[in-house]
């Protein structure tokens, strides 16, 4: 997997709250201030618990949601600008671009094909109508030819062009949701969960299959998921994500190897591993209690209250996200020591 | 319980069969399947979604949902016949011999009754002569088993006070209020992030210990069988392909499917970045199961016989026996040296 060293997308401190009705305050802070950026050509993935905010940040980078504060750079140009102040808090009016021609660009995998594909339309409806939004086909026999071509890409026949969602089974429909985002030629596609409503027989042919596409169009990904292994398996390098912060990010085998953040530690020793011998001798760090609550996250860093290792400063001052070693960054305060 | 008891039979269901008798046609969703469960034993079972290993579970609980029937076979447990067992008696079996844990904790929580009251109320349903104060302090013992705090306070909450992970202890809690021999999971920590996950496997294991009751733990994940289990049984299209104890599984698997399997998951001790080997095709359709081994049109080693009849089981180690026509073959290449 070769990579060019080019920016392809970065974000600097991209913030995204939902306000409460009648909740005074900054109702959920779902995206807390994340920093990251992607390669052209890399996988990035991102892992964390449900409810850490990483689909919130897969979506906000795309502006399905709008973000509230930070900025969004795709290919060096400003998508999104709102540069957070002193205090923390977004300097005012954001300086957002009309999203259209970046949408062609910009792309997105759906986690639950059946939720995501609109049951009245066919196969070949649901891929035509990006096709048509973006006007990419010259005539009607070219748009019929660029569905057909799509739908051998992801392995569907082409004659499923005329048949329904419902007739497919949960990978083919999938594939249908990947042939959809494929369809305007994006360069950058978030896949949300692409694989986890699948079989597990069937999640190592999506798996494939995406690599395939992205070693043949060029594709930069954005990996979003809860199954560590194969998020360590596609990505170059991994983010891991606790309660809408960024707390580790580094090369994906490196950071399997050598976790600097105590979270990251946690998790990588929680995920179960397909090997009764090594199970049984495997050290497992167990957290206390259950992730608290966006909506009133704890003070300084959020992962003071669960973290077995937590001190006086963990509590009070938020840990700067840095470069601890060459390509691995991570906030945490006893790093900083 | 004494040594000697736990290596008894507490379940043996042999041939058992189970079919949905829908518009379409019947459907074979358990098509013979026999195993024994000794005291003190955890077995999983392994299959894709439609493999039948949920129903095979329901069957032994007589859960089974119309139209779905049992159409022959037998279970027995500590020597009844369970199939033959009065609805009266069978209610009285459910709870007192067997518990069965659900996927969705949420789904399977009344939400409109406290924690303490539907705890009390599993003991009642079973121990009609229980007073409330002994019903009340049962449930409170119980609650402080699966690792519940505050648990006066916790009593009186409804299920949406609990988290996912708390939620499932009240159902594990639940489950084991009236001390049933034989604990069904299905998959039980699916829904959960993989840090609560390792706590409920901590505690199952924890309370298999200390009760020395059988377990049956479905599920789809290989790490959580490493993990948790003694012996395995892998289920494909309503039949079970091979079964053995978990090392024999994971290190020497005889049966195609299962070897596929193992394959196509990401390695646990990767160190960089190796191509998964899917199992190719789709998951039997079935309303029209193939001839012969439900598994040969996906299977690589494919023969002529493999469409026609399915396979015998054959011994391929100490209580290790998988259905396969090249077991078969070599069991006869070996008779005949």
């Amino acid at each position: 997997m070769a990579k060019e060293e080019k920016r392809l997308l970065e974000i600097k401190d991209l913030r995204k709250y939902f306000p409460i009705k009648g909740v005074k305050g900054p109702g959920v802070q779902a995206v807390q201030d994340v920093s990251l950026f992607i390669n052209k050509g890399e996988t990035l993935g991102l892992v964390g618990e449900s409810g850490c905010g990483k689909t919130t940040l897969g979506r906000t980078i795309l502006r399905l949601y709008e973000p509230t504060g930070g900025s969004i750079l795709y290919d060096g140009k400003p998508i999104y600008e709102n540069p957070l102040g002193e205090d923390g808090q977004p300097l005012g009016k954001a300086n957002a671009v009309n999203m259209l021609p970046y949408r062609r660009k910009m792309q997105i995998i759906f986690q639950d094909p059946s939720a995501s594909l609109d049951p009245r339309m066919t196969v070949g409806e649901i891929i035509g109508e990006a096709i048509d939004i973006h006007k990419l086909a010259s005539g009607k026999a070219d748009r019929s030819d660029m569905i057909k071509d799509l739908l051998r890409r992801v392995g569907l026949n082409t004659e499923h062009a005329n048949r329904y969602p419902h007739e497919f089974s949960g990978g083919q429909q999938q594939r249908v949701g990947i042939a959809r985002a494929l369809a305007v030629k994006p360069e950058f596609i978030v896949c949300d969960e692409p694989i986890s409503a699948l079989d597990v027989s069937i999640q190592s042919q999506v798996v494939n299959m995406l690599e395939d596409m992205q070693a043949e169009l060029g594709l930069t990904y954005l990996f979003i998921a809860h199954d560590l292994s194969v998020v360590r398996h596609i990505s170059n390098r991994i983010g891991v994500m606790y309660l809408g912060s960024l707390v580790e990010l580094g090369e994906s085998y490196e950071l399997n190897r050598h976790p600097i953040h105590p979270y990251t530690k946690t998790l990588l020793s929680a995920v179960p591993v397909p090997d009764p011998k090594l199970s049984r001798t495997k050290q497992r760090i167990m957290l206390e209690g259950d992730i608290p609550s966006p909506m009133n996250p704890p003070s300084g860093c959020r992962f003071h209250t669960r973290c077995p290792y937590a001190k006086e400063i963990c509590s009070q001052a938020t840990p700067k996200f840095k470069e601890h070693e060459p390509g691995h960054w991570a906030a945490c305060h006893l790093l900083d020591e | 319980m004494s040594a000697q008891q736990e290596d008894k039979k507490l379940l043996e269901v042999k041939d058992l069969r189970v079919s949905f008798f829908t518009p379409a046609g019947e459907v074979k969703a358990v098509g013979g399947i026999s195993y024994d469960l000794n005291y003190g034993e955890v077995m999983g079972v392994v299959g894709e979604s439609g493999s039948g290993k949920s129903q095979e579970a329901y069957a032994i609980m007589g859960l089974l949902q119309s139209p779905g029937k049992v159409i022959g076979g037998s279970i027995t447990f500590e020597g009844t016949d369970v199939l033959a067992l009065s609805k009266a008696e069978m209610t009285q079996f459910r709870g007192n011999k067997v518990a069965m844990i659900f996927q969705n904790p949420m789904t399977c929580l009344n939400p409109v009754y406290t924690i303490g009251n539907q705890l009390m109320e599993a003991l009642k349903a079973h121990d009609k002569t229980i007073s409330n104060e002994d019903a009340k302090k049962r449930a409170m013992e119980m609650m402080e088993m699966v690792g519940i705090n505050n648990v006066e306070k916790r009593m009186k909450q409804y299920p949406h006070e609990f988290s996912g992970g708390m939620r499932q202890r009240v159902m594990i809690a639940m489950g084991l209020i009236c001390h049933p021999q034989l604990l069904i999971a299905d998959e039980p920590t699916t829904a959960l992030d993989v840090t609560i996950q390792a706590q409920i496997l901590e505690l199952m294991k924890d309370l298999q210990k200390k009760t020395k009751m059988g377990i049956i733990f479905i599920t789809h994940n290989l790490g959580v069988v490493a993990d948790i289990c003694d012996k395995v049984s892998v289920m494909y299209a309503g039949k079970m392909v091979e079964q053995g104890p978990v090392d024999d599984i994971f290190y020497t698997p005889a049966h195609p499917y299962t070897i596929g399997l193992l394959r196509s998951m990401p390695r646990v001790d990767a160190q960089d970045y190796e191509r998964l080997i899917p199992i190719q095709g789709t998951p039997v359709d079935m309303l029209n199961p193939p001839e012969g081994c439900p598994f040969a049109p996906r299977c690589e080693q494919c023969m002529k016989i493999c469409l026609k009849k399915m396979p015998p089981y054959v011994e391929v180690g100490k209580d290790h026996r998988s259905a396969c026509w090249l077991r078969v073959a070599e069991q006869m290449d070996k008779e005949e040296a």
